[in-house]
């Protein structure tokens, strides 16, 4: 089947797709967008954290035909359109919140909402907004750290 | 296989009439794990996530219920429905993480049917009903009757669930799970309890603890029995400790568990005894008329 949708701003379409395939397959192996991870395919991890329609969501497991219409926002979309890094993505990596990179996606995806949400996240709000993305390389304080860095430079700039 | 696309309830139910094998999704937190793993090849993916009808709800005061739509994520049930249905938004919060609970509802719980799922105590204490639709018609089946087996629900093949009816709570409910952490966990076993003030009534729910969600009956009974008695439900007055043991005890006694990988039959009736205890001693005290305890572990 042909889905069509808007990933980061632009119509985008895949034809042959699977009808029990992942949003996340469609991203990365149709769509040419490798940010979001893929790892355990069963909603534990966190490494494909999308925005569907503006919220949070595991991308491996929305079957791609359920995006059809809707608009989807991928780690490729956080940045500006000459590549300077997004407030939370210059965050991590002056915090040193990313070592080998493979939950920093999802990470990124799901920090950026939160603070979309909620400029000013206390450490409870934090741990809650990013319990479902695992990483098992920094013991999360430099990812906290990270959140909190890219709360304080938003409200500075306001 | 192929994917379904209704617009429409009408066109969902007609589709589920043709097809009755087909397997519907909503959130896709349970059904895409199968299909991810090859454990589940339907011949048909029944998507209901464009009939706006779901995903929302209804409270009528009059009437004292909440209409539950099936596809309503946990997000917006521990956001909006803290007051009218205390125990499923304490439930809810439980469940896995924001990124699921964003697309998982109650109608993929009850799909599913896992003993382990974390809205069936909540459903259980506060007497729910599902409301099930085929081309044939609407029925509502009383919470108490839906799970039939592991895995098993009441649903007949042609039926899909629009929504979950529950009577608007009139006192306190609560939820404890057990797990290893607070995110991302599956319950070695769970508990919800609701006071029902305006019936004289307590109803509880136990999970991952039993081939099916169970309620404690002899608990329940117990418990209502013992505060009628003591006029307790009029003067408000401390429980007696020894009401809460003997209360524990049976809600331990009611528990059919199994050892496997996530805890022992043994420490699953333990933990059960004790979170029984603390919600009741949480719900009590906030029926006595002190503040709601944000407790839930």
């Amino acid at each position: 089947m042909r889905v069509t949708f808007t990933v980061n701003g632009r119509q985008a379409s895949a034809d042959d797709v699977w009808e029990g395939e992942s949003l996340l397959y469609v991203l990365r192996e149709r769509l040419g967008l490798p940010g979001s991870k893929n790892a355990c395919e069963q909603g534990e991890c966190g490494s494909c954290t999308v925005r569907l329609d503006g919220v949070p969501v595991c991308s491996c497991l929305v079957a791609a035909g359920q995006a059809q219409g809707r608009e989807v926002t991928t780690v490729e979309g956080l940045a500006g359109p000459e590549g300077e890094l997004s407030t939370v993505q210059q965050a991590f990596v002056d915090a040193g919140a990313v070592q080998c990179g493979f939950c920093t996606p999802g990470l990124l995806v799901a920090a950026d909402e939160l603070l979309e949400r909620n400029p000013e996240p206390s450490d409870g709000d934090i741990r809650e907004a990013l319990s479902g993305n695992l990483c098992r390389c920094t013991g999360y304080e430099k990812i906290l750290d990270a959140v909190r860095l890219a709360a304080a430079r938003t409200e500075g700039a306001v | 296989m192929e994917f379904l696309r209704p617009a429409t309830w009408q066109e969902a139910v007609a589709a589920k009439a043709e097809h009755p094998s087909a397997v519907p999704i909503a959130g896709g937190t349970d059904v895409m794990v199968e299909i991810n793993f090859d454990h589940r090849r339907p011949e048909h993916l029944l998507d209901l996530g464009r009939i706006p009808e779901l995903s929302e709800f209804d409270t009528d005061s009059g009437s004292g219920t909440v209409r539950l739509g099936a596809s309503v994520p946990y997000s917006r049930i521990m956001e909006h429905l803290r007051t009218q249905a205390p125990g499923l938004a304490l439930a809810s919060h439980t469940v896995a993480s924001p990124q699921i609970r964003n697309r998982g509802g109650v109608g993929g719980n009850l799909g599913t049917a896992s003993p382990a799922g974390d809205a069936h105590p909540a459903l259980l204490a506060g007497g729910a009903e599902v409301e099930a639709v085929s081309v044939r018609g609407t029925r509502l089946i009383p919470i108490d009757d839906f799970y039939v087996g592991v895995k098993r629900n009441a649903l007949a093949p042609d039926e899909l669930i629009r929504a979950v009816r529950l009577k608007t709570a009139t006192g306190p409910q609560q939820f404890s799970k057990v797990g290893t952490r607070n995110a991302m966990v599956i319950a070695v076993c769970a508990f919800g309890i609701a006071l029902h003030p305006e019936v004289r009534q307590v109803r509880t729910g136990i999970g991952s603890a039993a081939p099916t969600p169970i309620r404690a009956r002899a608990a329940e009974e117990f418990l209502a029995a013992a505060l009628e008695e003591a006029g307790l439900w009029e003067s408000r007055a401390a429980l007696p400790p020894a009401v809460a043991r003997q209360f524990a005890t049976l809600v331990s006694g009611a528990a059919n568990p199994i050892d496997d990988v996530r805890g022992t039959a043994s420490y699953r009736r333990h933990a059960l005894g004790v979170m029984a205890r603390r919600t009741l001693d949480w719900t009590w005290r906030e029926y006595r008329g002190a503040e709601r305890t944000e407790s839930c572990a």
